[in-house]
Formats: C-alpha cells, structure tokens, sequence
C-alpha cells in the first residue's frame, strides 16, 4: 500500500514542486476510516521537504455533519499562515487529476504534540511558563481574521450547540444525570448569541498544537472550524480534559486564565468576558464527555471496533466529575 | 454454580502473563495496543471487585431520593427525567451527594488515577 501511495505522490508533487525528483518514506500518521493523516518526505535537489498529506480518500467525500471539510482546512491554513499565526504551510491543495481524493499537502512542523512531554519534559521547561499568554495571542489572531475572506462555515450559537449536544446524548438512550444536569445549566445560562462573531477553531487544545522549546509553533485541525463567540475556543481549552493532570492550571495544564486572558488582550484589545468563558468551558467539558460516548458507540456499531475506542468510553465519567466540581463543588 | 478459578483470577492470570512476558517482546503501535488492552484488563478487574456493592448502594439510595422502586437501570432514567423536566435539581435534598457519590463510584473503577477525582478523595 505504502508502495502505491509513494507512487501516486511523487506524480501529484511532479506537478507543482519544480526540481522535486521524488517522494519517500510515506507513512501513515493516524485518522480513522473517512480522513488520513501522511507522512512523507519530498527529494530536492535544494534539500528535501518534510511534507503532509491530509486527505479523504475517494470515497470517503462526503464529510461528518460538523466538519468544515478539508478544502475549507486549508483555506483556513493559509489565512491563518499568511496572518502570521504559527500554521504549517500549505503547499499544494489537491485537485482530481491527483487521483489522492480531496485534501491538501502541507509543510511538516517539527516539535511535539504530546501533552504529557510539552506538561513535563525539560526540552520544554523555558517554554512552559509563557505557554498560556501566548494561547491567548495566537486566538486573538484567530478571531481577527478578516469574515469576507473566510470559506464557508457553519453559523454556531450557544443555543444551537445545547440542541446538538442534547440530540447526540438522546441518541445514545443511556441515562446519565449529570450530563442532564449540565445541560439543564447550559440552557438555564445561555448568555445568547455573542455580540460579536467570529472565526472559532473550534478544536484548541493539545494534541492540535505542536510545541517546541521556542513556544508554539503550529496551529493543527481546522475541522471543526465555524463561526460563533469567540469566547468559546477560550473556554474549550480550559476544559479540564486538557490538563492531563496539572488540574490547577486551567489553560492546558500550563498556567492561569489571567495569562490566557492578558494574552488576548494584549493582541486584540478586545475584552474578555469570564462568565461567557466558564459557560463554553461546561460546554466544553460536556461536549467532551459525549464525544466519549459517542467513540464507544462507534466502536460498538462496528467501524472502528479497537479497544482504544472502547476505553475512551470509560472516559466520559471524567467528564462527570468535572461537571460537578464545576456545576456542584463540594465545600472545602 | 461454575466452577473455580472465578472470572477476576482468570483475566488477572492473563494480564500477569501479557505484562511479564508478552509487553517486554514487542515495541511501537502494537505496544501502545498492548498497554491500553492491560488498562482494560485492570477495569474489568475493578468493576468486578466494586459493582455489586455500588450498584446496590446506588439503587438503594435511588429508590429513597425518588420514592419509586424499580431496576437500576428505571431508576436512573427517572432521575435522568426529573432532572431534566426541572422538576428536580441541585436544591432537591440528598440530589447534589447522590449524583457525587455516584460519580465517585464510577471513577473508582473507570479511572482511579484521574487527578479532579484523587482531588476530591482527599476531601472526604
């Protein structure tokens, strides 16, 4: 297979990388059945080039009912590259005389996306401190690209994310109290629809972020790309899911709100709004839970049947201690 | 009635013998396979050890926070109801310390080793 792929890469990268001889070392990343993640290295005679495929194999065109699909990812990318905010270069976006399917070739970014190592390792000790500040800047930058050039994106509100949650834990028809709770909360605290609308990542945490001693270098996975209040990415990194452990550093394990939000500020001038923040990040911390639920569904009904897909199903009481150390702390 | 060895002396034989002899033989993606297969062996062992107890608790204290008897599982779809209907919520005496005590038995079997829930073990 391997093979195969190497061949009709070095094809497809003939046509747009002038002087390129070949491509080698093709191995496939990670991605379930619908979306591939490749690895390859592109020979030039200048030095070679770490390359990424990102694709939907043929087949597999018609994207999930969230995803913002792959050609919007890499429009995203660029704007988001050509805005100055870290993103690996996009260099080549697929077209159907590739024979690839649908997707984009981009640029590898070395560092690391691993939170346990960005959490602890010493390579990244220098970085740790400033971490949260600069999350904060990289989504003002975000939140300041420009509307008109954005691709087309769905129109998310508070509302509407409490009804797609509540629909896909209905779907499961297992009785879970505390999500209903949450998402009698959510309801009970919708703050409406943000004065402000933005571009919202929608997927800014770790694992989507590669680290290097220097700091953040790239911003990964657009898919779940929309338009909303910005205040959500906000809360969603703060989800306590992303702290692998370091649990009295809200943003990613790496430090304090206050950094987050002076780092946003500082970007933007634009103002935080904290209670609008706590409220995403319930959502979030249940939306991660029913993102849980919903691997243990698909590992049941067959097409990702893997024991890791089974486990993360026992995650999703995680998320139900969360929701109550939010929603219902005990005194102290 | 089944025989011996029971259920929980069997899955920690095989475990034992994936971790001290099968885990040292194999390495990359199928190493990662083997370690969350071994996290899954150590969970059913911990539900083993924990549910009957938990479970009975749990439908007990149910039964007394709804006035209703039933299976576990009815009682759990009441309770998911009332809260959603707004007729019950965290001002319904007993509801807070149930859905914790609950939750706390979840994550002693689904993840022991969870920060927020060692965290508030210490509380007790």
């Amino acid at each position: 297979m391997a093979a195969t792929i190497e061949q009709q890469l070095e094809r497809c990268v003939r046509s747009w990388c002038p002087g390129a001889t070949g491509v080698s070392d093709a191995a496939r990343l990670s991605g379930g059945a619908s979306q591939e993640t490749w690895s390859f290295e592109i020979a030039h005679p200048d030095g070679n080039i770490g390359a990424i495929l990102r694709r939907a194999p043929s087949g597999y065109g018609a994207a999930p009912s969230r995803a913002a699909g792959l050609a919007a990812e890499a429009v995203l990318m660029r704007l988001a590259h050509d805005a100055g905010i870290p993103s690996p270069r996009v260099l080549h976006v697929l077209e159907p005389g590739d024979e690839l399917g649908i997707g984009f070739i981009m640029q590898r970014v070395e560092g690391e996306t691993i939170p346990r190592k960005i959490l602890r390792d010493e390579t990244f000790a220098a970085a740790r401190p400033k971490l949260a500040r600069q999350l904060g800047e990289i989504l003002a930058g975000i939140h300041g690209l420009p509307l008109p050039q954005l691709p087309e994106l769905r129109r998310m509100t508070a509302a509407s994310e409490i009804a797609e949650l509540a629909r896909d834990y209905r779907g499961f028809n297992w009785p879970r109290p505390v999500f209903e709770l949450a998402l009698r909360w959510l309801s009970d605290h919708d703050p409406g629809p943000s004065a402000r609308v933005t571009l919202v990542h929608g997927d800014f945490r770790h694992g989507n972020l590669i680290i290097g001693p220097d700091g953040v270098r790239a911003v990964l996975d657009w898919e779940l790309a929309h338009l909303g209040d910005p205040m959500e990415d906000l809360g969603w990194v703060c989800v306590n899911s992303w702290r692998f452990g370091e649990i009295d550093k809200p943003v990613g394990g790496l430090g304090t709100r206050e950094e987050l939000f002076a780092g946003y500020e500082s970007a933007r001038g634009d103002r935080v709004d904290p209670e609008r923040v706590k409220f995403w990040e319930v959502m979030g911390t249940l939306r991660w839970g029913v993102m849980c639920c919903g691997m243990m569904q698909r590992f049941r009904d067959g097409p990702e049947h893997s024991v890791e897909r089974a486990m993360i199903g026992r995650r999703s009481s995680e998320t139900e201690i969360d929701l109550l150390r939010l929603l219902a702390p005990r005194g102290t | 009635m089944q025989d011996e060895p029971t259920p929980s002396e069997l899955i920690q034989a095989v475990a034992d013998f994936l971790r001290a002899e099968i885990a040292p033989q194999i390495s990359g993606h199928a190493a990662f396979k083997l370690r969350v297969s071994l996290n899954a062996l150590d969970l059913v062992l911990r539900q083993l050890a924990l549910e009957s107890d938990s479970d009975a608790v749990e439908t007990a204290d149910l039964s007394t926070l709804l006035g209703l008897h039933g299976s576990l599982a009815e009682l759990n779809r009441a309770l998911a109801d009332r809260i959603a209907t707004g007729e019950a919520d965290l001002q319904t005496p007993g509801l807070a310390d149930h859905l914790w005590k609950t939750t706390l038995a979840k994550l002693a079997v689904d993840q022991p080793n969870y920060a927020a829930y060692k965290r508030e073990l210490e509380r007790k």
